[in-house]
């Protein structure tokens, strides 16, 4: 199905904001799914995290980092504009329960698909503790909603521009673990080495952590297996298994590498979006 | 012409690509037969008073009517007659298995070569389709009957072919962004146009059956939701799309495929025309394919039209019980595949950066006949040896995709977890949910699909009309 883009909205350098008419989506999906974009007819099939929806206004919004051609050309798209396809929702729901306390971290764009589950969490009865990072003030995203779903917040910047001047791994481990505050469940999404760290650091604690995987996908529905992934070392597919795993099974090295399969064609195929758009045609 | 001349004419051969030039593009292979060599080709039929083609067809096309209609040279009506009982004869003309349905019980082929059944249906098609003439059938008046079909592929279009002839209301579901399933995203453009799939849906959207592509039943919607949302019946033809890997060491690295992602990437997001579209495929230079079948055949040759200067076949057993068509894999040995028989891989080697370099295979030699009738392939001692590849394609099957089972309460599933359906009806264990193709036998043919979802079309019609 299509879908036209109703707000569009830039929250940092290179991540946007687009609210999507889609009311079948935006009343079936749970925190923790994600859905597959395609802008026209030559264009690849990009997943992307699911950020908020509105069930009543049926309305989907999607919050996306610029790093490639596709979504290069979504930040171009502005309101009024259709997507060509719009497929979800896919992927496993997060389980939600009540378990006590939970810490819900996201780092970069991360924070997006971090804030549903969140909300749901929080909506659970559990006791929220969100730490969101990124290297820099200006690559923060979603502060506030994520103080609205949260009863304790820390911010974190690489650079120490603004907050807890480190990652969220190490906020993590000093204001809370270390002091030996109980958390019964850790979330933690964003770039791999990110979750890696909070892996690291949750298993010396011994504390469950879930992360959300964003592996390479084509179909997205568990026909192709791009997505693979080695968790406790069977192989599981991102798509129809997750994308949420038990982050201390997972094998952060396999998808690192498996994630850096298309460098040299995405290098590729930005350029030749660049040469088009100077000729004014092609891919536009 | 009199019989005993007829009875002269030779098998009319099909004009193809040469070989050396096909192998590096992606156009059709065959090129089709003209009229006059379809009219030759019709004259060889005896037209059998009981014809024994017609018993080997899934779908029951009159066989010796229609090659009588191209003998006479009335092409359009020969294409009608096909059409009455097969809505796709442009697919089925390429991709059915004739040499083991229809053509092996021709009475000609008893003393000479049989009828090429096959050509002159594809050759019909191809003609009707190129002079604008597809004419619309007669559809019955309305019904009032809603049908939900889950799955484009060949079940789903031959139930709707059916069921929207007969005056019911027919929805297609189907959750990638195209229509036709496997023909779409698994056989090859130089095997099946993706331009004639799309004639052959038209055709259907013309007479009146809605698409809903990109849409995920067991995630956008369930089979209970969609009753609730007022369908009378529904079929699944799911298909057998969830791949199966061998589970040995190195199965993860980069540049090992699953059949299905080289031949998705390659076929519905087009990546063979990279960077013109914009999804990329590992162009490899020494690719080895893992498997037997079709799709291991389709999956080598994409991989020779993708540049590789080797492409390996590596099959466990011996040439004589590789499951692909003969045609298949003769075509691909003259496009330069190497078969690699009674060798198997048990670990794939990679560099420092996660990428296969190598695979290490062992040599099997065959032994006592197993379950399937074949000889089982047995490892020969010590014969491990390690290969140098960039590029592996697992062609090795596909099982039941689950997520129509799993969001259905009370349908049956074998251990397999393909859907349990009557064979005659398509009849499952939940009222008013059918099933047929692949996602009940497990990976098989395009046109055993299209029965399944003939029959099940009928049994479909049955039902909505009792209730």
């Amino acid at each position: 199905m299509s879908a036209r883009i109703l707000e569009k909205e830039q929250l940092s350098d290179n991540v946007f904001k687009l609210v999507l008419d889609t009311p079948k989506i935006a009343k079936k999906r749970k925190a923790g799914q994600f859905v597959v974009l395609r802008i026209h007819e030559e264009g690849e099939r990009v997943p992307l995290t699911i950020a908020d929806a509105d069930a009543e206004k049926g309305t989907l919004t999607i919050i996306f980092q610029v790093v490639g051609k596709s979504t290069t050309h979504l930040s171009e798209m502005n309101v009024g504009d259709e997507l060509l396809d719009l497929v979800g929702p896919l992927g496993k729901a997060t389980h939600v329960d009540k378990l006590g306390t939970v810490a819900c971290i996201g780092g970069g764009v991360g924070v997006a698909p971090v804030y549903p589950i969140t909300e749901a969490m929080k909506h659970a009865g559990n006791h929220i503790i969100s730490i969101i990072g990124a290297r820099d003030k200006n690559l923060i995203i979603m502060e506030d909603e994520m103080k609205a779903v949260s009863d304790e917040i820390i911010v974190t910047t690489d650079d120490g521009s603004y907050g807890f001047h480190g990652f969220v791994s190490q906020a993590l481990e000093e204001k809370y673990l270390l002091p030996g505050k109980k958390i019964d469940l850790v979330v933690a999404i964003g770039p791999v080495p990110m979750m890696r760290a909070v892996c690291d650091v949750t298993k010396k604690y011994n504390i469950p952590t879930v992360v959300s995987l964003n592996s390479i996908m084509v179909d997205a529905t568990g026909m192709c297996g791009a997505c693979r992934v080695s968790v406790g070392g069977k192989t599981k597919f991102v798509c129809v298994d997750g994308p949420e795993f038990d982050g201390h099974q997972v094998d952060f090295r396999e998808l690192i590498d498996r994630q850096r399969i298309y460098l040299t064609e995405e290098k590729e195929c930005m350029n030749h979006f660049c040469t088009c758009k100077q000729h004014g045609k092609g891919a536009l | 012409m009199e019989m005993k001349e007829r009875l002269k004419i030779p098998r009319q051969p099909m004009p193809e690509q040469e070989a050396k030039v096909r192998a590096r593009n992606f156009e059709e292979v065959p090129l089709g037969y003209t009229p006059e060599t379809a009219k030759l080709e019709a004259l060889r039929c005896i037209q059998c008073k009981t014809p024994a083609c017609v018993e080997g067809c899934p779908v029951e096309i009159d066989i010796p009517g229609f090659i009588a209609l191209v003998a006479e040279g009335d092409f359009i009506g020969a294409a009608k007659k096909i059409k009455e009982t097969n809505a796709l004869p442009a697919v089925c003309g390429r991709v059915c298995p004739q040499e083991s349905q229809c053509e092996i019980l021709c009475v000609r082929g008893k003393k000479a070569e049989p009828v090429a059944v096959g050509r002159l249906e594809r050759f019909v098609a191809d003609y009707e389709r190129a002079q604008g003439a597809v004419s619309i059938p007669k559809i019955a008046a309305s019904t009032g009957k809603k049908i939900a079909i889950v799955g484009s592929g060949p079940a789903g279009l031959a139930v709707a072919g059916d069921l929207i002839k007969l005056g019911h209301d027919v929805t297609i579901f189907e959750a990638l962004h195209k229509t036709g399933g496997v023909l779409v995203y698994g056989i090859p453009e130089f095997r099946l146009p993706k331009s004639i799939v799309e004639a052959e849906v038209d055709y259907l959207k013309k007479m009146g059956v809605k698409v809903a592509t990109s849409h995920v039943i067991g995630k956008i919607a369930t089979v209970d939701e969609l009753f609730e949302e007022g369908f009378d019946a529904i079929f699944l033809g799911t298909g057998a799309g969830a791949p199966s890997f061998m589970n040995i060491p190195g199965e993860n690295l980069n540049g090992v495929y699953s059949a299905n992602e080289y031949l998705t990437r390659s076929n519905l997001m087009k990546a063979y025309r990279f960077p013109e579209y914009d999804t990329p495929i590992v162009r490899g230079k020494n690719v080895a394919v893992v498997g037997g079948g079709n799709v291991a055949m389709d999956a080598a040759r994409t991989a020779m039209r993708l540049g590789a200067d080797n492409v390996y076949l590596v099959y466990r057993r011996s040439r004589q019980e590789m499951p692909a068509r003969i045609e298949e894999v003769h075509h691909a040995e003259e496009e330069g595949i190497q078969l690699n028989l009674l060798t198997t891989p048990i670990k794939y080697i990679g560099d420092e950066k996660g990428w296969v370099k190598a695979m290490e295979c062992l040599r099997m030699e065959l032994g006592e006949p197993d379950a399937s009738g074949r000889r089982r392939p047995v490892p020969v001692e010590g014969s491990e040896f390690i290969w140098d590849v960039d590029t592996v394609v697992v062609a090795i099957g596909s099982g039941a995709n689950p997520l129509v089972q799993e969001t259905t309460p009370g349908l049956a599933t074998n251990k397999w977890n393909n859907i349990v359906a009557d064979e005659e009806t398509g009849q499952t264990s939940r009222e008013g949910v059918f099933a047929g193709g692949d996602i009940v036998t497990g990976a098989a043919t395009v046109i055993l699909a299209m029965g399944a979802g003939r029959k099940a079309a009928k049994a479909m019609h049955e039902y909505v009309m009792s209730k």
